[in-house]
């Protein structure tokens, strides 16, 4: 859903991107609005990375064409000093400290927050002067976050920033991610494999699989837009019949049905009256059901709703 | 709390309605503004604006311009004519169309909803006690 005010600043014209003899990105087409806060989702070698990185001039495509507020990013820095990207392993020079990797931030991002960004590392408990090489993972991680965040630049990717960051220090990330998008609106783009706990975050979400966009909707249209039904399998099939089937698994007579699609209110009273009980599909696992390989040894253990086992 | 099951922007729109409707909200209170429901719930603030936006095309919110969003006189009376039409349509005529199929008359059906009541009331007493 797009409102008229809205507009377009990156434009991506198929655009695919080749290694040797793989497909990372396979003509892929899509446009991403101002102003709102993206989830970038799939799994692991979807393509994620490779798109964020073409995005903001890290690599170059095969082919087709990509606009960055009407212009193409590479080489141009009027482009990519209103960008912030923040990678997974993001690399800083070895003999800095965070507070130096901050000051040249400040440099570079004209709407640098230093008071956001001292409050952030006091959030995160960060050692401002050790210098960066003895940090943990979290705490480098958490340098990133700080740097994305206070960048407050006008398109921010987040590529899996949180390696090694705990539960307490992710959800700091995700409260100030709203509190400082509520009063400073800009474009995010998250990426994540952590899809539970980043939905209610995201405004839209893009789902990338094998280098083809797979999902591009508003997170609203997709929240309870496919349900799971669960019951007698004979009552289940009969119930699911004619519906688009997203997975299928079955325990003695028991049956468990994922379907896409809305319930009208009757046929929840329908599926009552049955004995059938309906439960909504996550955005998690609609992922999970739809980047899926049906293959057999994977259906055995579908039940499983992490994308991945992290490293 | 937010569930999978519905646009959140809907859930949102019906928490405060909740509120109006048991008088935690009172007409012409002032409503949290959509930054503090987004932070609270933890969801998008566009989401949350959404939800808030709804109920004042509704009429039962209005925006004072610079200062917030208010409960408009005579919301609650609104909610709940719509409350109570829901009501009738999610409860009532199923009532009747299952005591239909049963051959239960009108008369034995009023008779069944005081008993329910009265029985209500007892069992509450003797939790009291």
């Amino acid at each position: 859903m797009t409102a008229p005010g809205e507009s377009t600043i990156i434009e991506i014209r198929n655009v695919t991107k080749r290694y040797k003899d793989t497909t990372a990105l396979d003509d892929v087409s899509l446009n991403i609005y101002g102003g709102k806060i993206y989830g970038l989702l799939g799994r692991n070698g979807a393509g994620k990375t490779t798109l964020m990185s073409v995005l903001t001039a890290q690599g170059f495509q095969t082919s087709g064409e990509i606009r960055v507020f009407g212009e193409h990013p590479y080489e141009n820095d009027r482009v990519l000093s209103r960008i912030c990207f923040i990678r997974e392993s993001q690399k800083y020079p070895d003999d800095f400290s965070a507070e130096q990797a901050f000051a040249s931030a400040a440099l570079f991002f004209s709407n640098w927050d230093k008071a956001f960004a001292r409050r952030l590392a006091d959030d995160f408990q960060l050692p401002l002067k050790r210098r960066i090489k003895k940090l943990s993972r979290g705490q480098l991680s958490a340098v990133g976050v700080i740097i994305g965040l206070a960048s407050r630049a006008e398109v921010t990717f987040f590529d899996e920033p949180y390696l090694g960051l705990d539960a307490v220090a992710r959800q700091i990330f995700y409260d100030r991610l709203v509190e400082d998008y509520s009063e400073h609106q800009r474009t995010i783009i998250l990426s994540s494999h952590l899809i539970d706990e980043v939905a209610n975050l995201l405004e839209h979400v893009i789902v990338i699989d094998k280098g083809k966009i797979m999902i591009d909707d508003d997170a609203e249209a997709i929240r309870g837009s496919a349900f799971t039904v669960v019951g007698t399998g004979t009552r289940v099939a009969a119930f699911t019949a004619g519906r688009e089937i997203l997975h299928r698994e079955s325990l003695a007579s028991l049956a468990s049905v994922s379907v896409q699609g809305r319930l009208s209110e009757g046929e929840r009273a329908e599926a009552a009256e049955l004995g059938l009980e309906v439960a909504p599909v996550s955005l998690q696992q609609l992922i999970v059901r739809r980047t899926m390989d049906p293959g057999p040894e994977l259906s055995m253990n579908g039940a499983a709703t992490e994308l991945e086992v992290s490293p | 709390m937010i569930d999978e099951s519905r646009p959140i922007f809907m859930q949102i729109a019906e928490l405060i309605e909740n509120d109006i409707v048991d008088g935690a909200l009172a007409e012409e209170a002032q409503v949290p503004s959509t930054n503090e429901f987004a932070a609270f719930y933890r969801i998008n603030p566009a989401t949350a604006a959404k939800g808030v936006n709804r109920l004042v095309d509704e009429g039962i919110l209005y925006k004072k311009r610079g200062i917030g969003m208010f409960v408009a006189t005579g919301a609650r009376a609104l909610l709940l004519d719509r409350r109570r039409e829901e009501f009738f349509r999610q409860y009532v005529q199923p009532l009747a169309r299952e005591a239909r199929k049963l051959g239960i008359g009108k008369e034995q059906l009023a008779q069944m909803l005081s008993r329910s009541e009265t029985g209500t009331e007892t069992s509450e007493r003797s939790v009291a006690q």
